[in-house]
């Protein structure tokens, strides 16, 4: 029973993602990309890792889509925009990249396959995590934390406004990672 | 409660599925928006696989990988977005097929 | 003093290590100070040293280091002074300021003051190295030093291409010289196992009987240094070009200095030619034959400083001849007076140019007389001593040279007989000399004017002219104290016919002149302008057409054959390892088109293969 939840929930996350990438509205897209993560998130508390999951929402689904939301709504990309973006679609453009991610594809799932690997169905606590990284990661942790905050400076830096030339145009809101406090 | 006995290879196949989509996004879509997309949709593939495996073998590790992937994501588009504000302005187009300055 | 005369050399050096590494960026008036000053206080060092060197009279030789050490070859960067180096050094300082005091205006309004006085305080100082170095590597040093100064000071004035020509035209054809010389170095070692020059002048007396081959070779050899230096058939082409750099640069360089080195190298080791008596003979008559025919050459030319350059060529052809004859005191006694009355010309005919507007033909001057009156009485006291009139410093050197030649009494060969021939030779180049000398005067200085002058020399122009002015008149009443170092020539007393003869060929010579240039009173224009007049004339004005002749034999084949090289096949080798090269680089430059999807392509292209090896691994 709980298996087709699976893949249920597999199914959706690869069709959100399909669709997410396909679509030529970038709002519409940023739809369907949170319905993908909402249901890798599904995946995630059925694997027995329900720390995981709950971050998998609360960053991904939360934090980061709004950073993608808040900068298409100050690009502004409207009708026009969209309609360049459909006439992209067009086979010819699309035709080798799907194949080489097909063969690529094929390649993965032929290697997979080949193994019998074991099953899963450990339950893993959010403690057992909190252990793990304050215990083995801590310098991992370090780590992340430093990367998180030069992305913090790069962001500020690369978000900052331009010299004199163009000082009328709105100040461009930096996006600040709140993903900050994930490992803090 | 337990976690869900399914085997490892169907996960990831899932991963590598999504993974596939999201590599294929990334070469056809020439919108830098959509190209930062495809790059979320890869690296949270790459979290599945590790979340997967972490749970196959009944070890914080794999979920622990996962939360710095997060970090790495998290960073990665507070970057990548301020970099599209950038070229919107400098290019008055989102199409990476006209910010060419790379040409070497 | 004689201690310290290692300042000598050193003083314009350092003055000229200085200009170049402040490179322009002092005040103008600082460079004058520095360029002329320096050679004024050498001056005064080699007048000191001269004082205290007459009370003397014997050689010293003053050592600084030893330069380097192979074996038993260990020249030193050592100095060697006796009455031959003082009238040198004497020449080069004394003549040497004078012309630099004069720069000091000609040159004020170049853009370029700063590397001019550097170049020439690099020139003097090298100079002097060459005429004061105790071993002959050490004049070679100077030898080149000379030469690199030369060949960037005749292309001073480099932005014009011609120029440019003019400076590696001299320099390569003194080249060739400069390599038979170093030639001749190599087999005085060889041979003798030193190179300093009087141990090795010594040895070569006592190993060598006159009129052996060994010494014949060496002698021919230097000869070769000295024919190119001092620019001599056959190597004498690159002097009248030279004249493209400024006027001063002609009067020290290829006036009054480094193309007499030819002469200073030949009277120095003398006692090597004197065991060769043939090649004595050929420095003669090389002297001779480039006498007589740089004399009719000058005599068609148009360009002042093309004439004095013809002239200054014939001169130092009388300098071999003495040199030739065993007269070698009347040939260094004439080096001098021509160093006086040559810089005399060309600071007089610079001051021309440069109060015409840079004019230099001269048949577009004239009625100068009057405007210019210094430059006027210089060229004229100038012009008088080059063609030998009585009682002019250029009267006695000639007139020793002549009559050296006619005593000639040699004991082999055509030595015998040639004397009065040489003489008779030397009669008709000063007849020549007296005539383009004075054609020069009365072309430039009487007729109608046909440019105006636009300015007056100031008194550092004047005040070199004047010094050189008295010079030239009172240089003959030197009396070199040279019997030391030559050895004696039994003076024999010869007829007053031939005396007489001497002393009234120049006058007949400037009478033709001023008949024919002044008055127009002579019928010349019938013969120079039939068909044989001007063929004649173009040929002589070409040089006796030596520039042409050695264009075809050597310069035209030499490119002919670089230029048939250029194909070989062993090129291609490497012609197509760069062409492989260039197609790759397009190719993969092509793969950098800075598109981002592309490159997305290929990362992908790449991790397909990693891939598939991987799968194929496991």
């Amino acid at each position: 029973m709980e298996l087709i939840l699976f893949y249920i929930a597999a199914a959706v996350a690869l069709f959100a993602t399909v669709f997410a990438l396909t679509r030529s509205n970038a709002a519409h897209a940023l739809i369907y990309l949170i319905v993908s993560l909402l249901a890798v998130a599904v995946i995630f508390f059925l694997l027995g890792a329900p720390f995981a999951a709950a971050l998998e929402i609360l960053v991904y689904a939360g934090a980061i889509m709004v950073l993608f939301v808040f900068v298409i709504m100050m690009l502004n990309l409207g009708e026009e925009g969209q309609e360049r973006e459909r006439q992209r679609m067009h086979p010819a453009v699309w035709v080798v990249p799907a194949l080489l991610s097909t063969i690529l594809l094929v390649e993965m799932v032929v290697l997979l396959t080949k193994f019998d690997g074991p099953q899963t169905g450990a339950l893993i606590t959010a403690k057992q995590v909190g252990m793990s990284l304050y215990g083995p990661y801590v310098l991992a942790v370090e780590i992340a934390s430093m990367l998180l905050l030069a992305g913090l400076v790069g962001a500020y830096h690369v978000g900052r406004r331009f010299r004199s030339n163009d000082s009328d145009e709105q100040s461009i809101a930096k996006p600040t990672p709140e993903s900050r406090e994930v490992n803090n | 409660m337990e976690g869900l006995i399914i085997p490892l290879n169907h996960v990831l196949i899932v991963a590598a599925l999504l993974f596939a989509t999201g590599l294929a996004g990334l070469m056809f879509r020439r919108n830098v928006i959509f190209i930062l997309m495809s790059l979320e949709v890869m690296l949270n593939s790459a979290g599945l696989a590790f979340v997967a495996a972490g749970a196959a073998w009944a070890q914080a590790d794999g979920q622990v990988i996962f939360m710095l992937i997060l970090a790495v994501a998290a960073a990665e588009v507070s970057v990548g977005l301020g970099l599209v504000l950038q070229v919107q302005k400098r290019f008055k187009t989102l199409d990476m097929d006209h910010a060419q300055k790379l040409n070497g | 003093m004689l201690q310290n005369i290692w300042l000598i050399p050193l003083l314009p050096f350092v003055s000229s290590v200085l200009l170049i590494l402040t490179a322009g960026r002092l005040p103008r008036r600082l460079i004058a100070i520095m360029g002329a000053g320096s050679v004024g206080l050498s001056a005064l060092i080699v007048l000191a040293v001269g004082m205290q060197f007459m009370e003397l009279q014997t050689p010293y030789s003053l050592t600084l280091w030893v330069w380097m050490q192979v074996g038993n070859f260990a020249p030193g960067f050592s100095f060697y002074i006796d009455q031959l180096t003082v009238v040198m050094l004497s020449v080069i300082t004394g003549v040497g300021f004078l012309i630099h005091l004069y720069s000091t205006e000609f040159m004020q309004d170049d853009s370029d003051y700063s590397r001019y006085f550097a170049y020439m305080n690099m020139f003097v100082a090298a100079m002097l190295i060459l005429v004061m170095a105790d071993n002959l590597l050490l004049l070679y040093l100077g030898w080149e030093g000379v030469g690199v100064c030369s060949y960037l000071l005749v292309g001073f004035w480099y932005k014009d291409p011609v120029n440019g020509a003019a400076s590696r035209k001299a320099f390569v054809v003194t080249r060739v010289g400069d390599t038979a010389m170093a030639l001749g170095l190599f087999l005085l070692f060889t041979e003798l196992g030193t190179l300093q020059i009087q141990p090795m002048l010594e040895a070569a007396n006592s190993r060598w009987v006159t009129g052996d081959t060994i010494p014949a070779i060496a002698a021919l050899l230097l000869l070769g240094g000295a024919v190119g230096k001092s620019a001599q058939l056959p190597l004498h082409t690159w002097l009248p070009d030279a004249m493209a750099g400024p006027t001063p640069v002609s009067a020290l360089i290829h006036a009054a200095t480094m193309v007499t080195a030819g002469v200073y190298l030949i009277a120095r080791t003398h006692g090597l030619f004197l065991l060769a008596p043939d090649v004595l003979m050929l420095v003669a008559l090389v002297g001779l034959f480039t006498l007589l025919l740089a004399a009719f050459t000058a005599l068609n030319q148009t360009d002042i400083k093309r004439i004095l350059a013809y002239s200054t060529i014939s001169q130092i052809g009388y300098m071999f001849l003495a040199l030739g004859v065993g007269a070698w005191s009347a040939g260094i006694f004439h080096l001098m007076t021509h160093a006086f009355f040559k810089a005399l010309l060309f600071l007089g005919a610079g001051a021309v140019v440069h109060c015409l507007h840079h004019e230099q033909n001269i048949f577009k001057m004239g009625g100068l007389r009057s405007k210019l009156p210094i430059v006027f009485w210089s060229f004229l006291i100038g012009s008088a001593a080059l063609a030998a009139l009585p009682f002019t410093s250029g009267f006695f050197s000639k007139d020793q040279i002549l009559l050296s030649a006619f005593e000639l009494h040699g004991t082999t060969g055509i030595s015998l007989w040639i004397g009065p021939w040489l003489w008779a030779g030397g009669l008709v180049g000063a007849i020549l000399t007296a005539i383009y000398s004075f054609r020069l005067v009365f072309i430039v200085f009487y007729g109608e004017a046909k440019t105006e002058p636009d300015r007056q020399p100031g008194w550092r122009m004047a005040a070199p002219l004047s010094l050189l002015c008295i010079l030239s008149l009172i240089g003959g009443y030197f009396v070199l104290p040279l019997a030391s170092v030559f050895p004696t020539v039994a003076q024999h007393q010869v007829s007053h016919l031939v005396e007489g003869i001497s002393i009234s060929i120049p006058l007949i010579g400037v009478l033709i002149a001023w008949l024919v240039y002044y008055k127009h009173s002579l019928p010349v224009e019938g013969f120079t302008e039939s068909s044989l007049g001007k063929a004649l004339r173009n040929f002589w004005y070409s040089g006796w057409a030596m520039d042409k002749l050695y264009d075809t034999i050597i310069v035209k084949p030499y490119t002919g054959t670089a230029n048939a090289m250029r194909g070989e096949w062993l090129d291609r080798i490497y012609h197509g390892i760069v062409s492989l090269c260039q197609g790759s680089h397009a190719l993969l430059s092509r793969t950098q088109g800075g598109k981002m999807r592309w490159y997305a392509t290929s990362m992908v292209f790449g991790l397909i293969i990693l891939v598939t090896l991987l799968g194929w691994v496991s």
